[in-house]
């Protein structure tokens, strides 16, 4: 079922007992999984006892409904977009975005490519980005404990940021999806 | 009338915030046998504030707004019809005239409620998962029954208090030793009541993403996870009424439940899954004969 309207602004208004539910969303990221790209494969040593992401509240959820954070591992193909948008306007607020590898930032080693993104910023509102081609699982838990902290001091408003500019969005994402037949109001 | 009240907020307050710390416990259990450092054992609650912190915009018709509901008041209903510590007067929430047949019941209300909820989503997964799930819960039911009606055959009472009050002359007077077999039983349907492994094929999220709430969100999965919490409170508490002579004090029904909780902790994180037709064929032969055998020798 799809709405009809354009989202609310969400606002700055503040919520009750702002700070326990913030300290909450901070420990208790759950990731959807779904592999955008050749940097999935490093998620998957999370979850295992050498690196253990469960230890800071952190799990990975098979369904977009019950998640928080949508990992773009490494590159966006042109192709891929449309199901990421779908999934990411599927997860309910508050919800993150963690960019990794150089691909989602400038393009990477694929910057020339016709079938890649190269900015992923201007299609989807990126919190946080993890440096490197690939990153290990080291550094995508730097960026966890990066974005934990943004949480905690209220500064992930990416969720935000893009119902406040659906219109720049959507324009720049049906420059890439030439055959759009998603519903424009998502959610 | 006020003091009931009270009792009953205590009561269901109580097994909610034990039900949560026995999910963490159970959590960070299970990844030290993994080898891991594991979650907080707060992390239960941390979990259910988020969730209940998140909007939700999903809406799929009335009865899937309407399942947590039906699971929260099944466990609910559980829990205050069961003694919760034998002899005290405060803990007797209802004063419950009804045998242990209605108990039986009101366990299985909360799911068959979940059922509907998860239809209404529309999901296929969560089809499934209900399919295997109403299939496999005909075939524990039918093991523990028949583990039940050994007992209350066995002591001639089919009330709850009269199944307890026949336990308190001594440890060797708990229905597990009168009734070993049938003990056993219902012990094992006990594995897939709680969603335990082997027998875990409802939520199998490597599967069918997650099963029955695939579509639940935000607020509803909250009051799924403390619907959950609380009806795996309310089951312990009945399975120690049942087999392990009640409680005679608060610090005696922690233990027991707690020992009780962490068998399936342990089971299940040992065990591989099960499909839906070993689980099946399992149940129908293993813990129903174990149970046949002492509903025989009680008959004789």
């Amino acid at each position: 079922m799809y709405c009809n309207h354009p989202p609310e602004k969400p606002g700055d208004k503040k919520e009750v007992l702002q700070k326990i539910t913030n300290m909450a969303r901070a420990n208790s990221l759950w990731v959807t999984g779904y592999g955008t790209g050749c940097g999935a494969i490093e998620l998957r040593p999370l979850g295992t006892s050498r690196f253990d992401m469960e230890r800071f509240g952190i799990a990975m959820r098979p369904t977009p409904r019950q998640a928080d954070v949508l990992i773009i591992s490494g590159y966006l193909s042109t192709k891929t977009l449309k199901r990421v948008i779908r999934v990411y306007e599927q997860i309910q607020d508050p919800k993150y975005i963690m960019a990794l590898g150089s691909c989602t930032i400038n393009g990477g080693m694929y910057f020339d490519s016709y079938n890649t993104l190269n900015v992923l910023d201007k299609y989807l509102p990126v919190d946080v980005y993890v440096m490197g081609c690939m990153p290990r699982p080291e550094s995508i838990i730097d960026g966890f404990s990066l974005l934990m902290k943004k949480i905690k001091e209220g500064r992930a408003t990416g969720w935000k940021h893009y119902k406040e500019n659906l219109d720049y969005y959507r324009e720049n994402q049906k420059q890439i999806i030439k055959n759009w037949d998603l519903p424009d109001y998502n959610w | 009338m006020l003091s009931n009240i009270m009792s009953i907020l205590l009561t269901v307050f109580t097994a909610l915030v034990w039900g949560l710390l026995l999910g963490g416990i159970s959590r960070t259990v299970t990844a030290k046998i993994h080898g891991r450092m594991g979650p907080r054992v707060t992390q239960n609650f941390i979990d259910v504030w988020k969730l209940f912190r998140k909007t939700s915009s999903i809406h799929h018709g009335g009865m899937f707004w309407l399942a947590p509901m039906f699971r929260i008041t099944g466990a609910i209903a559980v829990l205050l019809m069961v003694p919760v510590v034998v002899g005290q007067n405060i803990t007797y929430n209802m004063s419950f005239a009804g045998d242990v047949f209605l108990l039986l019941y009101i366990m299985f209300f909360g799911c068959l409620g979940m059922a509907l909820g998860a239809g209404n989503s529309g999901h296929p997964y969560a089809v499934i998962a209900v399919s295997r799930g109403l299939a496999q819960m005909s075939s524990y039911e039918l093991s523990f029954s028949v583990a039940v009606v050994a007992i209350a055959v066995g002591l001639h009472t089919f009330r709850i208090e009269g199944i307890v009050a026949a336990q308190q002359a001594g440890i060797s007077s708990w229905n597990i030793f009168r009734f070993p077999f049938a003990s056993a039983g219902a012990l094992i349907a006990f594995l897939p009541m709680q969603m335990a492994y082997p027998f875990g094929i409802v939520l199998a999220p490597q599967e069918i993403p997650i099963g029955p709430p695939t579509e639940y969100s935000s607020r509803f999965l909250s009051l799924m996870f403390s619907g959950r919490a609380l009806f795996s409170v309310a089951k312990l508490l009945f399975f120690v009424n049942l087999l392990f002579g009640g409680a005679s004090s608060w610090l005696s029904l922690l233990l027991k439940t707690f020992l009780l909780y962490m068998y399936t902790v342990v089971v299940s994180s040992v065990f591989p899954r099960f499909r839906t037709e070993q689980s099946i064929k399992f149940l129908w032969l293993v813990p129903t004969t174990l149970a046949l055998v002492d509903l025989v020798r009680v008959m004789l």
